[in-house]
Protein backbone atom coordinates (compact mmCIF):
# COMPACT_ATOMS: atom_id res chain seq x y z
CA UNK A 1 0.00 0.00 0.00
CA UNK A 2 2.63 2.62 1.04
CA UNK A 3 4.98 1.23 -1.69
CA UNK A 4 2.14 1.64 -4.07
CA UNK A 5 2.21 5.18 -3.24
CA UNK A 6 5.81 5.64 -3.36
CA UNK A 7 5.68 4.17 -6.37
CA UNK A 8 3.32 6.40 -8.09
CA UNK A 9 4.58 9.54 -6.46
CA UNK A 10 8.04 9.23 -7.48
CA UNK A 11 7.13 9.09 -10.78
CA UNK A 12 5.17 12.41 -10.73
CA UNK A 13 7.64 14.01 -9.01
CA UNK A 14 10.01 13.43 -11.21
CA UNK A 15 7.82 14.37 -14.10
CA UNK A 16 7.72 17.22 -12.21
CA UNK A 17 11.18 18.17 -11.99
CA UNK A 18 11.65 17.71 -16.01
CA UNK A 19 8.71 19.99 -16.46
CA UNK A 20 10.68 22.58 -15.75
CA UNK A 21 12.78 22.70 -18.94
CA UNK A 22 9.72 22.74 -21.05
CA UNK A 23 9.13 25.82 -18.82
CA UNK A 24 11.88 27.29 -19.02
CA UNK A 25 11.64 27.30 -22.57
CA UNK A 26 8.40 28.53 -23.05
CA UNK A 27 9.06 31.63 -20.58
CA UNK A 28 11.98 32.82 -22.51
CA UNK A 29 10.17 32.51 -25.48
CA UNK A 30 6.96 34.34 -24.20
CA UNK A 31 8.80 36.80 -22.20
CA UNK A 32 11.13 38.18 -25.40
CA UNK A 33 8.67 38.48 -27.38
CA UNK A 34 6.07 40.30 -24.94
CA UNK A 35 9.00 42.63 -23.97
CA UNK A 36 10.26 43.15 -27.58
CA UNK A 37 6.38 43.71 -28.79
CA UNK A 38 6.58 47.19 -26.33
CA UNK A 39 9.36 47.57 -28.17
CA UNK A 40 8.15 47.33 -31.43
CA UNK A 41 5.15 49.36 -30.47
CA UNK A 42 7.79 52.51 -30.51
CA UNK A 43 10.13 51.05 -33.30
CA UNK A 44 9.02 49.71 -36.36
CA UNK A 45 10.64 45.96 -36.96
CA UNK A 46 11.63 47.65 -40.32
CA UNK A 47 14.17 50.32 -38.98
CA UNK A 48 15.06 47.75 -36.29
CA UNK A 49 16.37 45.15 -38.59
CA UNK A 50 17.75 47.39 -41.91
CA UNK A 51 18.77 50.49 -39.91
CA UNK A 52 22.35 51.35 -40.38
CA UNK A 53 22.72 53.41 -36.87
CA UNK A 54 22.49 52.21 -33.42
CA UNK A 55 22.62 54.86 -30.95
CA UNK A 56 19.60 54.19 -28.54
CA UNK A 57 20.83 56.50 -25.64
CA UNK A 58 21.19 59.80 -27.02
CA UNK A 59 18.93 62.03 -29.09
CA UNK A 60 18.58 61.77 -31.74
CA UNK A 61 17.74 58.50 -30.81
CA UNK A 62 18.13 55.77 -33.43
CA UNK A 63 17.58 51.98 -34.12
CA UNK A 64 19.16 50.32 -36.22
CA UNK A 65 20.61 47.07 -34.98
CA UNK A 66 22.70 46.41 -38.09
CA UNK A 67 25.82 47.68 -36.39
CA UNK A 68 25.78 45.49 -33.24
CA UNK A 69 25.15 42.47 -35.95
CA UNK A 70 27.98 43.44 -37.83
CA UNK A 71 30.43 43.51 -34.36
CA UNK A 72 29.23 39.88 -33.54
CA UNK A 73 30.05 38.64 -37.10
CA UNK A 74 33.31 40.42 -37.12
CA UNK A 75 34.31 38.31 -33.89
CA UNK A 76 32.31 35.20 -35.18
CA UNK A 77 34.46 35.56 -38.29
CA UNK A 78 37.70 36.13 -36.95
CA UNK A 79 37.18 33.28 -34.18
CA UNK A 80 36.07 30.51 -36.45
CA UNK A 81 38.96 31.55 -38.69
CA UNK A 82 41.43 30.88 -35.80
CA UNK A 83 39.87 28.03 -33.94
CA UNK A 84 38.83 26.01 -37.29
CA UNK A 85 42.31 24.89 -38.63
CA UNK A 86 43.87 24.99 -35.44
CA UNK A 87 40.87 22.65 -34.17
CA UNK A 88 40.80 20.26 -36.62
CA UNK A 89 44.66 20.14 -36.74
CA UNK A 90 44.86 19.23 -32.85
CA UNK A 91 41.75 16.44 -33.91
CA UNK A 92 43.84 15.20 -36.50
CA UNK A 93 46.94 15.20 -33.98
CA UNK A 94 45.13 13.67 -31.54
CA UNK A 95 43.27 10.78 -33.77
CA UNK A 96 46.33 10.01 -35.35
CA UNK A 97 49.80 10.60 -34.63
CA UNK A 98 49.51 11.74 -30.64
CA UNK A 99 50.53 7.97 -28.89
CA UNK A 100 48.44 6.69 -26.17
CA UNK A 101 50.55 8.46 -23.57
CA UNK A 102 50.39 11.79 -24.94
CA UNK A 103 46.45 11.80 -25.91
CA UNK A 104 45.89 10.93 -22.03
CA UNK A 105 47.49 14.31 -20.87
CA UNK A 106 46.57 16.22 -24.14
CA UNK A 107 43.03 15.65 -24.23
CA UNK A 108 42.58 17.29 -20.64
CA UNK A 109 44.74 19.63 -20.72
CA UNK A 110 42.73 21.51 -23.81
CA UNK A 111 39.96 20.99 -21.52
CA UNK A 112 41.25 23.48 -19.25
CA UNK A 113 41.37 25.81 -22.10
CA UNK A 114 37.63 25.32 -22.53
CA UNK A 115 36.77 25.80 -18.60
CA UNK A 116 38.55 28.96 -18.13
CA UNK A 117 35.98 31.81 -17.43
CA UNK A 118 35.17 34.23 -19.86
CA UNK A 119 35.66 37.49 -17.61
CA UNK A 120 39.25 35.50 -17.25
CA UNK A 121 40.29 35.88 -21.41
CA UNK A 122 38.34 39.58 -21.76
CA UNK A 123 41.48 40.45 -19.50
CA UNK A 124 43.66 38.33 -21.22
CA UNK A 125 42.74 40.20 -24.42
CA UNK A 126 42.87 43.48 -22.89
CA UNK A 127 46.10 43.18 -20.86
CA UNK A 128 48.31 40.87 -22.71
CA UNK A 129 47.00 40.37 -26.68
CA UNK A 130 45.90 44.43 -27.38
CA UNK A 131 49.42 45.52 -26.11
CA UNK A 132 51.08 42.60 -28.23
CA UNK A 133 48.63 44.08 -31.34
CA UNK A 134 49.69 47.14 -30.42
CA UNK A 135 53.49 46.90 -30.59
CA UNK A 136 53.00 44.71 -33.83
CA UNK A 137 51.25 47.22 -36.11
CA UNK A 138 50.18 51.18 -36.40
CA UNK A 139 46.36 52.54 -35.25
CA UNK A 140 45.30 49.36 -32.72
CA UNK A 141 42.93 50.75 -30.42
CA UNK A 142 42.79 49.71 -27.11
CA UNK A 143 39.38 48.10 -27.50
CA UNK A 144 39.50 46.41 -30.82
CA UNK A 145 37.52 43.76 -32.55
CA UNK A 146 40.66 41.93 -33.72
CA UNK A 147 41.98 41.27 -30.37
CA UNK A 148 38.22 39.92 -29.01
CA UNK A 149 37.81 37.69 -31.77
CA UNK A 150 41.39 36.49 -31.49
CA UNK A 151 40.39 35.46 -27.56
CA UNK A 152 36.66 33.87 -28.73
CA UNK A 153 38.74 32.02 -31.16
CA UNK A 154 41.34 30.45 -28.95
CA UNK A 155 37.84 29.89 -26.33
CA UNK A 156 36.25 27.80 -29.09
CA UNK A 157 39.53 25.89 -29.98
CA UNK A 158 38.63 22.75 -27.30
CA UNK A 159 35.11 22.69 -28.38
CA UNK A 160 35.81 22.26 -32.17
CA UNK A 161 39.20 19.68 -31.33
CA UNK A 162 37.02 17.38 -29.19
CA UNK A 163 34.03 17.23 -31.70
CA UNK A 164 36.23 16.31 -34.76
CA UNK A 165 38.40 14.13 -32.29
CA UNK A 166 35.23 11.63 -31.80
CA UNK A 167 34.01 12.47 -35.75
CA UNK A 168 37.48 10.88 -36.53
CA UNK A 169 37.46 7.99 -33.71
CA UNK A 170 33.77 6.95 -35.09
CA UNK A 171 35.18 6.78 -38.74
CA UNK A 172 35.48 2.80 -39.44
CA UNK A 173 39.34 1.44 -39.41
CA UNK A 174 39.16 -0.32 -42.15
CA UNK A 175 38.61 3.33 -44.27
CA UNK A 176 41.38 4.44 -43.13
CA UNK A 177 43.69 1.40 -43.55
CA UNK A 178 42.28 0.48 -46.97
CA UNK A 179 43.82 3.71 -47.86
CA UNK A 180 47.28 2.83 -46.16
CA UNK A 181 47.11 -0.55 -47.76
CA UNK A 182 47.44 1.52 -51.07
CA UNK A 183 50.36 3.26 -50.14
CA UNK A 184 48.65 6.31 -49.01
CA UNK A 185 50.85 8.94 -47.30
CA UNK A 186 48.58 10.30 -43.74
CA UNK A 187 48.58 13.45 -45.41
CA UNK A 188 46.50 11.96 -48.40
CA UNK A 189 44.53 9.81 -46.05
CA UNK A 190 43.74 12.74 -43.59
CA UNK A 191 42.82 15.10 -46.16
CA UNK A 192 41.15 13.02 -49.00
CA UNK A 193 39.70 10.17 -46.81
CA UNK A 194 38.80 11.37 -42.99
CA UNK A 195 38.21 14.80 -43.60
CA UNK A 196 35.64 14.31 -46.35
CA UNK A 197 33.67 11.19 -44.37
CA UNK A 198 33.50 13.94 -41.48
CA UNK A 199 32.77 16.67 -43.13
CA UNK A 200 29.06 16.48 -41.46
CA UNK A 201 30.78 16.52 -38.09
CA UNK A 202 33.19 19.54 -38.89
CA UNK A 203 30.86 21.01 -40.22
CA UNK A 204 28.17 20.87 -37.06
CA UNK A 205 31.44 21.54 -34.84
CA UNK A 206 31.44 24.97 -37.00
CA UNK A 207 27.98 25.71 -36.43
CA UNK A 208 28.23 25.05 -32.72
CA UNK A 209 31.39 27.12 -32.17
CA UNK A 210 29.81 30.30 -34.30
CA UNK A 211 26.65 29.52 -32.03
CA UNK A 212 29.08 29.64 -29.08
CA UNK A 213 30.81 32.93 -30.25
CA UNK A 214 27.66 34.91 -31.35
CA UNK A 215 26.40 34.41 -27.67
CA UNK A 216 29.83 35.38 -25.80
CA UNK A 217 29.74 38.05 -23.93
CA UNK A 218 31.92 39.29 -21.14
CA UNK A 219 35.17 38.56 -23.42
CA UNK A 220 33.96 40.60 -26.36
CA UNK A 221 32.45 43.25 -23.79
CA UNK A 222 36.13 44.02 -21.97
CA UNK A 223 38.34 43.20 -25.58
CA UNK A 224 36.22 45.04 -27.82
CA UNK A 225 34.69 47.83 -25.87
CA UNK A 226 30.97 49.89 -26.96
CA UNK A 227 31.27 51.50 -30.10
CA UNK A 228 28.47 49.98 -32.76
CA UNK A 229 30.36 51.02 -36.18
CA UNK A 230 28.83 49.33 -38.77
CA UNK A 231 31.51 49.35 -41.21
CA UNK A 232 34.57 50.01 -38.49
CA UNK A 233 37.83 49.05 -39.38
CA UNK A 234 38.50 45.55 -37.12
CA UNK A 235 41.58 47.45 -35.31
CA UNK A 236 38.85 49.46 -33.84
CA UNK A 237 36.36 49.25 -31.05
CA UNK A 238 33.49 47.77 -32.26
CA UNK A 239 29.92 46.16 -30.23
CA UNK A 240 28.50 43.48 -30.26
CA UNK A 241 25.23 42.09 -29.69
CA UNK A 242 25.71 41.02 -26.34
CA UNK A 243 27.90 43.83 -25.39
CA UNK A 244 24.90 45.45 -25.79
CA UNK A 245 23.05 44.26 -23.38
CA UNK A 246 25.77 44.38 -20.49
CA UNK A 247 26.15 47.98 -21.37
CA UNK A 248 22.16 48.59 -20.58
CA UNK A 249 22.50 46.41 -17.39
CA UNK A 250 25.30 48.18 -16.02
CA UNK A 251 23.59 51.98 -16.74
CA UNK A 252 20.94 53.43 -14.89
CA UNK A 253 17.90 52.95 -17.01
CA UNK A 254 14.73 53.37 -16.32
CA UNK A 255 11.90 50.17 -16.28
CA UNK A 256 9.92 50.29 -19.34
CA UNK A 257 11.60 52.98 -21.10
CA UNK A 258 12.31 52.48 -24.64
CA UNK A 259 16.26 52.22 -23.98
CA UNK A 260 15.28 49.11 -21.50
CA UNK A 261 13.41 47.47 -23.98
CA UNK A 262 16.12 47.74 -26.75
CA UNK A 263 17.93 44.83 -24.88
CA UNK A 264 14.85 42.52 -25.10
CA UNK A 265 14.67 42.95 -29.10
CA UNK A 266 18.38 42.68 -29.50
CA UNK A 267 18.29 39.56 -27.06
CA UNK A 268 15.43 37.85 -28.49
CA UNK A 269 17.10 38.18 -32.31
CA UNK A 270 20.61 37.17 -30.37
CA UNK A 271 18.18 34.02 -29.70
CA UNK A 272 16.73 33.08 -32.24
CA UNK A 273 20.30 33.36 -34.66
CA UNK A 274 21.81 30.65 -31.70
CA UNK A 275 18.62 29.06 -31.42
CA UNK A 276 18.47 28.43 -35.46
CA UNK A 277 22.15 27.68 -35.50
CA UNK A 278 22.14 24.92 -32.52
CA UNK A 279 18.94 23.40 -34.32
CA UNK A 280 21.30 23.25 -37.90
CA UNK A 281 24.28 22.08 -35.63
CA UNK A 282 22.32 18.95 -34.14
CA UNK A 283 20.50 18.34 -37.39
CA UNK A 284 23.39 17.82 -39.17
CA UNK A 285 24.98 15.03 -36.77
CA UNK A 286 21.86 13.45 -36.41
CA UNK A 287 21.85 13.07 -40.42
CA UNK A 288 25.01 12.10 -40.71
CA UNK A 289 24.21 9.45 -38.59
CA UNK A 290 21.12 7.99 -40.23
CA UNK A 291 23.96 7.90 -43.22
CA UNK A 292 25.85 5.59 -42.32
CA UNK A 293 23.87 3.24 -40.76
CA UNK B 1 58.62 18.23 -52.89
CA UNK B 2 58.01 14.79 -52.67
CA UNK B 3 55.05 12.79 -51.09
CA UNK B 4 56.87 11.59 -47.96
CA UNK B 5 58.37 15.13 -47.09
CA UNK B 6 54.72 16.73 -47.40
CA UNK B 7 53.59 14.25 -44.98
CA UNK B 8 56.01 15.18 -42.72
CA UNK B 9 55.60 18.82 -42.95
CA UNK B 10 51.80 17.80 -42.20
CA UNK B 11 52.55 16.17 -39.48
CA UNK B 12 54.78 18.58 -37.72
CA UNK B 13 51.89 21.30 -38.50
CA UNK B 14 49.49 19.19 -36.33
CA UNK B 15 51.81 18.99 -33.70
CA UNK B 16 52.74 22.44 -33.54
CA UNK B 17 49.07 23.38 -33.71
CA UNK B 18 48.38 20.79 -30.67
CA UNK B 19 51.32 22.74 -28.60
CA UNK B 20 50.46 25.97 -29.98
CA UNK B 21 47.01 25.67 -27.80
CA UNK B 22 49.02 24.66 -24.48
CA UNK B 23 51.11 27.82 -25.23
CA UNK B 24 48.93 29.93 -25.03
CA UNK B 25 47.88 28.16 -21.89
CA UNK B 26 50.59 28.95 -20.27
CA UNK B 27 51.12 32.15 -21.24
CA UNK B 28 47.72 33.32 -20.16
CA UNK B 29 48.45 31.51 -16.62
CA UNK B 30 52.02 32.96 -16.39
CA UNK B 31 50.92 36.77 -17.38
CA UNK B 32 47.57 36.55 -14.58
CA UNK B 33 50.46 35.48 -11.98
CA UNK B 34 53.46 37.86 -12.91
CA UNK B 35 50.58 40.41 -12.97
CA UNK B 36 48.81 40.04 -9.97
CA UNK B 37 51.17 37.98 -7.42
CA UNK B 38 52.34 41.36 -5.55
CA UNK B 39 48.46 41.87 -4.80
CA UNK B 40 47.61 38.93 -3.39
CA UNK B 41 48.16 38.86 0.30
CA UNK B 42 46.19 38.16 3.21
CA UNK B 43 44.65 42.02 3.42
CA UNK B 44 43.73 41.66 -0.28
CA UNK B 45 41.92 38.50 0.85
CA UNK B 46 40.44 40.06 3.82
CA UNK B 47 39.29 43.54 2.64
CA UNK B 48 36.38 44.75 0.65
CA UNK B 49 36.23 46.90 -2.42
CA UNK B 50 37.74 50.25 -2.21
CA UNK B 51 38.27 53.38 -4.64
CA UNK B 52 42.09 52.86 -3.34
CA UNK B 53 43.44 50.30 -4.92
CA UNK B 54 46.46 49.44 -2.00
CA UNK B 55 43.25 49.17 0.40
CA UNK B 56 40.74 47.25 -2.19
CA UNK B 57 40.23 43.24 -1.59
CA UNK B 58 37.73 40.32 -2.25
CA UNK B 59 36.20 39.87 0.87
CA UNK B 60 32.87 40.34 -0.01
CA UNK B 61 33.14 38.39 -3.76
CA UNK B 62 34.85 35.24 -2.27
CA UNK B 63 31.82 34.96 0.26
CA UNK B 64 29.60 36.14 -2.22
CA UNK B 65 31.01 33.17 -4.93
CA UNK B 66 31.02 30.80 -2.56
CA UNK B 67 27.45 31.39 -1.25
CA UNK B 68 26.41 31.67 -4.94
CA UNK B 69 27.70 28.31 -5.86
CA UNK B 70 26.18 26.17 -3.04
CA UNK B 71 22.61 27.57 -3.44
CA UNK B 72 23.08 26.87 -7.05
CA UNK B 73 24.42 23.20 -6.55
CA UNK B 74 21.44 22.85 -4.25
CA UNK B 75 18.76 23.81 -6.56
CA UNK B 76 20.36 22.74 -9.88
CA UNK B 77 21.52 19.11 -8.40
CA UNK B 78 18.49 17.48 -7.02
CA UNK B 79 16.00 19.01 -10.23
CA UNK B 80 18.72 18.29 -13.03
CA UNK B 81 19.38 14.21 -11.90
CA UNK B 82 15.60 14.18 -11.30
CA UNK B 83 14.67 15.05 -14.72
CA UNK B 84 17.19 12.68 -16.03
CA UNK B 85 15.90 9.20 -14.23
CA UNK B 86 12.77 10.30 -15.23
CA UNK B 87 13.84 10.71 -19.03
CA UNK B 88 15.88 7.67 -18.88
CA UNK B 89 14.11 5.60 -16.47
CA UNK B 90 10.24 6.59 -17.28
CA UNK B 91 9.53 8.34 -20.11
CA UNK B 92 7.70 6.73 -23.20
CA UNK B 93 9.40 7.70 -26.46
CA UNK B 94 6.09 10.07 -27.25
CA UNK B 95 5.80 13.17 -28.69
CA UNK B 96 5.56 15.27 -25.20
CA UNK B 97 8.45 13.64 -24.01
CA UNK B 98 10.56 14.24 -27.34
CA UNK B 99 9.59 17.95 -27.11
CA UNK B 100 11.30 18.18 -23.32
CA UNK B 101 14.29 16.44 -24.72
CA UNK B 102 14.42 19.23 -27.65
CA UNK B 103 13.85 21.64 -25.19
CA UNK B 104 16.90 20.82 -22.44
CA UNK B 105 18.72 20.39 -25.83
CA UNK B 106 18.12 23.63 -26.92
CA UNK B 107 18.78 25.41 -23.61
CA UNK B 108 21.96 23.93 -23.13
CA UNK B 109 22.73 26.17 -26.32
CA UNK B 110 20.95 29.45 -25.44
CA UNK B 111 23.57 32.23 -24.06
CA UNK B 112 24.25 32.62 -20.46
CA UNK B 113 22.95 36.48 -20.87
CA UNK B 114 19.70 35.25 -22.14
CA UNK B 115 19.36 33.33 -18.37
CA UNK B 116 20.25 36.99 -16.96
CA UNK B 117 16.97 38.63 -18.85
CA UNK B 118 15.17 35.39 -17.87
CA UNK B 119 16.10 35.48 -14.06
CA UNK B 120 15.77 39.37 -14.19
CA UNK B 121 12.02 39.69 -15.52
CA UNK B 122 10.67 36.23 -13.21
CA UNK B 123 12.61 36.26 -10.54
CA UNK B 124 13.90 40.16 -9.96
CA UNK B 125 10.66 41.42 -11.26
CA UNK B 126 7.81 39.16 -10.98
CA UNK B 127 8.77 37.10 -7.73
CA UNK B 128 9.98 40.26 -6.34
CA UNK B 129 13.20 38.93 -4.57
CA UNK B 130 15.36 42.08 -6.40
CA UNK B 131 18.90 42.06 -6.94
CA UNK B 132 19.39 38.94 -4.21
CA UNK B 133 21.51 36.62 -3.93
CA UNK B 134 18.27 34.22 -4.15
CA UNK B 135 17.82 35.77 -7.64
CA UNK B 136 21.63 35.01 -9.07
CA UNK B 137 21.14 31.52 -7.41
CA UNK B 138 18.33 30.53 -9.17
CA UNK B 139 19.23 31.95 -12.88
CA UNK B 140 22.26 30.10 -13.01
CA UNK B 141 20.61 27.27 -11.73
CA UNK B 142 18.31 27.50 -14.53
CA UNK B 143 21.40 27.60 -16.50
CA UNK B 144 23.49 24.62 -15.35
CA UNK B 145 20.23 22.73 -15.27
CA UNK B 146 20.33 20.99 -19.24
CA UNK B 147 24.14 20.61 -18.87
CA UNK B 148 23.49 18.33 -15.74
CA UNK B 149 20.66 16.82 -16.76
CA UNK B 150 22.40 15.62 -20.67
CA UNK B 151 25.57 14.60 -18.65
CA UNK B 152 23.16 13.06 -16.16
CA UNK B 153 21.31 10.65 -18.70
CA UNK B 154 24.61 9.57 -20.10
CA UNK B 155 25.91 8.51 -17.32
CA UNK B 156 22.21 6.94 -16.37
CA UNK B 157 22.15 5.13 -19.63
CA UNK B 158 25.77 3.46 -19.51
CA UNK B 159 24.53 1.38 -16.31
CA UNK B 160 24.37 -2.03 -17.36
CA UNK B 161 20.72 -3.72 -17.79
CA UNK B 162 21.74 -6.60 -15.79
CA UNK B 163 21.74 -4.56 -12.65
CA UNK B 164 18.16 -3.51 -13.30
CA UNK B 165 17.10 -6.75 -14.45
CA UNK B 166 18.72 -8.72 -10.39
CA UNK B 167 17.04 -5.72 -9.11
CA UNK B 168 13.52 -6.80 -10.69
CA UNK B 169 14.14 -10.52 -10.18
CA UNK B 170 14.55 -10.54 -6.12
CA UNK B 171 11.11 -8.59 -6.07
CA UNK B 172 12.19 -5.13 -6.03
CA UNK B 173 9.43 -1.81 -7.03
CA UNK B 174 10.87 0.41 -9.87
CA UNK B 175 11.25 2.92 -7.13
CA UNK B 176 13.45 0.76 -5.45
CA UNK B 177 15.23 -0.32 -8.46
CA UNK B 178 15.83 3.36 -10.04
CA UNK B 179 16.59 5.05 -6.36
CA UNK B 180 19.01 2.57 -4.45
CA UNK B 181 20.60 0.58 -7.77
CA UNK B 182 20.22 2.56 -10.87
CA UNK B 183 20.89 6.12 -9.21
CA UNK B 184 24.01 4.63 -6.60
CA UNK B 185 25.57 3.49 -9.66
CA UNK B 186 25.90 6.02 -11.63
CA UNK B 187 26.71 8.65 -9.32
CA UNK B 188 30.27 8.98 -10.44
CA UNK B 189 29.46 9.36 -13.79
CA UNK B 190 26.66 12.29 -12.38
CA UNK B 191 30.02 13.81 -10.27
CA UNK B 192 31.68 14.73 -13.88
CA UNK B 193 28.84 16.64 -15.36
CA UNK B 194 27.97 18.38 -12.01
CA UNK B 195 31.76 19.78 -11.77
CA UNK B 196 31.44 20.50 -15.53
CA UNK B 197 28.53 22.79 -14.85
CA UNK B 198 29.16 24.19 -11.40
CA UNK B 199 32.62 25.14 -12.64
CA UNK B 200 31.02 26.66 -15.56
CA UNK B 201 28.39 28.56 -12.88
CA UNK B 202 31.22 29.99 -10.72
CA UNK B 203 32.86 31.79 -13.19
CA UNK B 204 29.45 32.96 -15.05
CA UNK B 205 29.29 36.58 -15.23
CA UNK B 206 27.20 38.15 -17.70
CA UNK B 207 23.87 36.74 -16.48
CA UNK B 208 25.13 38.24 -13.04
CA UNK B 209 25.17 41.79 -14.02
CA UNK B 210 22.02 41.43 -15.74
CA UNK B 211 20.47 40.22 -12.37
CA UNK B 212 22.32 43.18 -10.76
CA UNK B 213 25.04 41.77 -9.12
CA UNK B 214 26.82 44.67 -7.70
CA UNK B 215 30.65 45.28 -7.68
CA UNK B 216 31.16 47.66 -4.92
CA UNK B 217 29.48 45.51 -1.72
CA UNK B 218 31.22 46.05 1.44
CA UNK B 219 29.84 44.03 3.82
CA UNK B 220 29.81 39.92 3.69
CA UNK B 221 25.98 38.82 2.68
CA UNK B 222 23.66 37.75 5.73
CA UNK B 223 20.66 35.76 4.40
CA UNK B 224 19.27 35.27 0.73
CA UNK B 225 17.68 38.23 0.53
CA UNK B 226 21.28 40.37 0.69
CA UNK B 227 22.83 41.83 -2.48
CA UNK B 228 25.86 40.75 -3.44
CA UNK B 229 29.27 40.03 -5.59
CA UNK B 230 31.24 37.52 -6.81
CA UNK B 231 34.52 37.05 -8.42
CA UNK B 232 34.08 37.37 -11.62
CA UNK B 233 31.85 40.32 -11.35
CA UNK B 234 34.62 42.18 -9.54
CA UNK B 235 37.17 40.98 -11.78
CA UNK B 236 35.22 42.77 -14.23
CA UNK B 237 34.73 45.92 -12.60
CA UNK B 238 38.38 46.38 -11.89
CA UNK B 239 39.63 44.88 -15.51
CA UNK B 240 37.22 48.11 -17.26
CA UNK B 241 39.29 50.49 -15.40
CA UNK B 242 41.61 52.63 -17.15
CA UNK B 243 44.11 52.60 -14.38
CA UNK B 244 47.32 50.09 -14.37
CA UNK B 245 46.69 49.14 -10.35
CA UNK B 246 43.23 48.14 -11.16
CA UNK B 247 44.39 45.78 -13.98
CA UNK B 248 46.81 44.20 -11.54
CA UNK B 249 44.12 44.02 -9.06
CA UNK B 250 41.97 42.48 -11.64
CA UNK B 251 44.61 39.68 -12.77
CA UNK B 252 45.34 38.64 -8.21
CA UNK B 253 41.17 38.20 -8.59
CA UNK B 254 41.31 35.96 -11.20
CA UNK B 255 44.19 34.01 -9.49
CA UNK B 256 41.69 33.94 -6.42
CA UNK B 257 39.42 32.53 -9.08
CA UNK B 258 41.00 29.98 -10.69
CA UNK B 259 42.43 28.77 -7.07
CA UNK B 260 38.80 28.58 -5.92
CA UNK B 261 37.77 26.39 -9.12
CA UNK B 262 40.94 24.51 -8.80
CA UNK B 263 39.94 23.56 -5.20
CA UNK B 264 36.63 22.62 -5.82
CA UNK B 265 37.48 20.33 -8.93
CA UNK B 266 39.82 18.82 -6.97
CA UNK B 267 37.16 18.32 -4.19
CA UNK B 268 35.18 16.75 -7.03
CA UNK B 269 37.15 14.52 -8.52
CA UNK B 270 38.39 13.69 -4.39
CA UNK B 271 34.13 12.66 -3.81
CA UNK B 272 34.16 10.52 -7.87
CA UNK B 273 37.10 8.50 -6.90
CA UNK B 274 35.54 7.72 -2.92
CA UNK B 275 32.42 6.87 -4.51
CA UNK B 276 33.39 4.76 -7.42
CA UNK B 277 35.57 2.81 -4.98
CA UNK B 278 32.76 2.18 -2.12
CA UNK B 279 31.28 0.33 -5.32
Amino acid sequence: MWKDFVEKGSRHALLTLSLLSLITTVLVIGLLIKESTGFFAQVSIFDFLFGTTWQPLIEPRQFGVLPLVMGTMYIVIGAVAIALPLGVLIAVYLSQYASEKTRAWLKPSLEVLAGIPTVVYGYFALSFITPSLQKMFEGVDIFNAVSGAIVVGIMIIPMISSICDDAFQALPPSLTEGAYALGATSLEVVFQIMIPAAAAHIWSAVVLAVSRAIGETMAVTLAAGSNPNLFGSPLESIQTMTAYIVQVSLGDVEHGGVEYLTSFAVALLLFAMTLSMNILGHKMVKRSARYKQ
Amino acid sequence: MSRATRDKIFRIFCRLASYFALVILAVLLIHVVKEGWQWLDLQFLSSFPSRHPEKAGVKAAIFGSLYLISLTALFAIPVGVGSALYLEEYAENNKFNRMIQVCIANLAGMPSIIYGLLGMLVFGRFFMLEDSLLTGALTLALMALPVITISSRNSIQSVPRSLREAGYAVGARKYQVVFFQVLPAAIPGIMTGVILSISRAIGETAPLIVVGALSYIAFVPESLMDPFTVLPVQVYNWASRPQEEFHQLAAAGIITLLAVLFLLNSLAVFIRMRASRRR
